[in-house]
């Protein structure tokens, strides 16, 4: 919307053409730099994290195991130079954590950068479609009545139930004629968000106080009971979801410049937001029936990469995957190491040391020239 | 390529805003599109390119109902300026321009040499090259139109629709702009506030009010001072211009003893009455 109200006196400019062609991709570098970056620094993170906790493992140690156990055959894994401690500690418990870590992140990274480009609102994170408060009722709930109330659902697929009766609920409530308007979609998430968190804690206040630490820890977010079972579902819905949005990125890119111009370049907008919405309610009922409630990553991750490489979806969206996993897996290596023994939860620490980060980031020229500071 | 509406209605909440229109656009022809604000001008070019859905009627380009076609093959053959822009994301120019080549591509991928050549010949030829990577939101008012009228010729399309192009535009470049969109032998329709512009660079102009087609024709057959009173609520002469010697609009206030007169600061908020 063009909101100047004065009759600009722009003076009709002669095209002047420019001796030189302008540079097509200056940011290529960039790009380039910040993807090498990112994927070394997710391999570097791994083993690091492999190779950290009470139990004593070295760096070449930790990549020993994680060889051993991918390539069959090598001669370290049978000549006695690793525990079985060691083994069982950085396969079967650190290296799911770190995998879970950075599938959550990624997801939860993602499932903010589609949702600010379908609501259109840079303020968008996937909480406030009240997915997550949905989860939170599912998990206290089971914690509360115990999984043999609960018909034998254990506390993730209670929390999944929870996140996709939420996802039908705010998607009815938001839908009016066939249409979902974005202003409406947020309203219905941030009422229904604030609904379920009200019955969260009315079910967490009331109950013993035993539960409580259970439940917190739940809401407040962790990867630490991570199994390689819990990668599969949160890991599908990270694939088939980014595989769909890279195949869609310049209907994305279209989206930003508004509904009516999308519509002008072929582009099926109601569709198109309809689909949006249930991919990012899969990210992140999935991603939060495992992990908790992790703040934060969805909204910080992709204004972070949008400040390094602009808005275009076809550069920005691999970079919000890997820079989503990164920021989680280096999070919890921090959750699990700072405090020892004792872990802080996820969600504590992605605001912690994301919120320092983003307000720095948002004060840097690039940030400015970028229009945050409009 | 030819442009035709078919007894198009559109009906917004039980409201009439475009009733029973029928025109056409030969190919390559420029139609103007008068009337006073609310009278439907912008409605009826919504449902040429598919932003809205009419309530009765068929909307054809090239003889094809564009309800058959889809929005892809609509955004080939139609390209469209309206008043709309982003100022939530930072999107460069050069991003803004290159916009009108997704109707063009497919998949994931970089965009071509061809398009990139495309996207500066575009920007050149509308005096904006210098703004290339320059973010859109922080662009003027004039600006902005430069660019997106580069991103309509970068779609390549043979229709070209603009809604109100000259909105806060100063007048050397609402000049400018209308000699782009229409130097090109494509087939354009823009809505237009500006008589004495629709005259000059319109071959056909159409007068709309509330709803319903009033005429259409050569500017200087529709715009008579009749139907100018009708259509707008302000008296009119025509004169010659004195340095073109062209005809000229020159409008003023409705005399209280004109035929038909009615209070002029109706006409922003609601479309006229019929008069006798």
């Amino acid at each position: 919307m063009n909101a100047s109200p004065i009759t600009t006196l722009d003076p009709p400019r002669p095209a002047a053409p420019s001796l030189q062609p302008p540079p097509h991709r200056p940011s290529a570098w960039r790009r380039h730099g910040t993807t090498s970056l990112l994927a070394t620094g997710i391999v570097l993170v791994i083993l690091l994290s492999a190779g950290t906790g009470p139990l004593a493992t070295s760096l070449p140690e930790a990549a020993k195991i994680i060889t051993g156990h991918l390539i069959p055959g090598m001669a370290w894994m049978s000549d006695g130079s690793i525990t079985v401690s060691q083994d069982q500690a950085v396969w079967n418990f650190r290296l799911p954590r770190t995998l879970l870590a950075g599938i959550a992140g990624a997801s939860l990274a993602l499932a903010g950068a589609l949702l600010q480009t379908n609501v259109r609102n840079p303020l968008a994170e996937p909480y406030i479609l009240g997915v997550s408060a949905g989860a939170g009722v599912g998990a206290v709930l089971a914690i509360v009545a115990g999984s043999t109330a609960m018909a034998g659902i254990g506390l993730n697929a209670a929390a999944f139930l929870g996140a996709a009766g939420a996802t039908v609920l705010v998607y009815l409530l938001a839908k009016q004629g066939g249409i979902i308007a974005p202003s409406r979609l947020i309203l219905a998430g941030v009422a229904l968000g604030s609904l379920l968190a009200a019955i969260t804690n009315f079910l967490t206040i009331t109950t013993e106080a035993q539960n409580v630490y259970s439940v917190l820890f739940f809401l407040l977010g962790s990867v630490s009971a991570a199994s390689y079972g819990q990668l599969v579902l949160p890991g599908l819905a990270l694939a088939v979801v980014g595989i769909y949005a890279m195949a869609r990125s310049r209907a994305l890119n279209a989206m930003l410049a508004g509904d009516e111009t999308a519509i002008a370049l072929g582009v099926n907008v109601t569709s198109m937001r309809r689909t949006l919405l249930l991919a990012t309610a899969l990210l992140t009922a999935t991603t939060v029936a495992v992990c908790g409630g992790i703040g934060f990553v969805g909204l910080v991750v992709p204004h972070a990469v949008r400040m390094i490489v602009g808005s275009d979806h076809r550069r920005m969206l691999p970079l919000v995957v890997l820079g989503g996993a990164l920021f989680l897996m280096l999070t919890d290596l921090l959750a699990r190491s700072v405090a020892q023994p004792a872990e802080i939860p996820l969600g504590i620490l992605t605001a912690a040391v994301g919120a320092p980060f983003f307000l720095w980031l948002m004060r840097t020229s690039g940030a400015r020239a970028a229009g945050v500071g409009q | 390529m030819n442009v035709s509406f078919e007894n198009v209605s559109v009906e917004i909440g039980g409201r009439r805003i475009v009733d029973n229109v029928s025109l056409a656009v030969p190919s390559g022809t420029v139609l103007g599109i008068l009337g006073p604000n609310g009278c439907g001008k912008s409605t009826l070019l919504r449902t040429l390119y598919r932003a809205q859905k009419p309530s009765a009627g068929v909307v054809r380009v090239d003889g094809e109902d564009i309800r058959t076609l889809n929005g892809r093959e609509v955004a080939r053959r139609i390209a469209v300026m309206a008043q709309e822009s982003t100022q939530e994301f930072p999107i460069t120019v050069r991003e803004m321009a290159m916009l009108g080549r997704v109707p063009h591509q497919r998949g994931f991928g970089a965009d071509s040499a061809a398009d990139h050549e495309l996207i500066d010949a575009a920007l050149r030829e509308v005096g904006a090259a210098h703004l290339a990577s320059r973010y859109f939101a922080g662009l003027s008012g004039g600006e902005k139109q430069r660019v997106l009228l580069a991103r309509t010729l970068v779609q390549q399309t043979p229709v070209l629709v603009l809604d109100e192009p000259t909105n806060h535009l100063d007048i050397a470049f609402q000049l400018e702009l209308m000699t782009l969109a229409t130097s090109r032998g494509l087939t354009v329709l823009t809505a237009l506030h500006d008589m004495n512009l629709a005259s000059e660079f319109c071959e056909n102009v159409a007068l709309l009010r509330a709803g319903r087609l009033q005429g259409i024709g050569r500017p200087h057959e529709v715009l008579d001072e009749e139907t100018i009173r009708a259509g707008f609520g302000v008296d009119s002469a025509r004169l010659e211009h004195p340095l073109t010697g062209r005809p000229l609009i020159a409008v003023a206030k409705l005399r209280a003893e004109a035929p038909g007169a009615q209070p002029q600061a109706n006409h922003h908020t609601e479309p006229l009455k019929e008069h006798a």
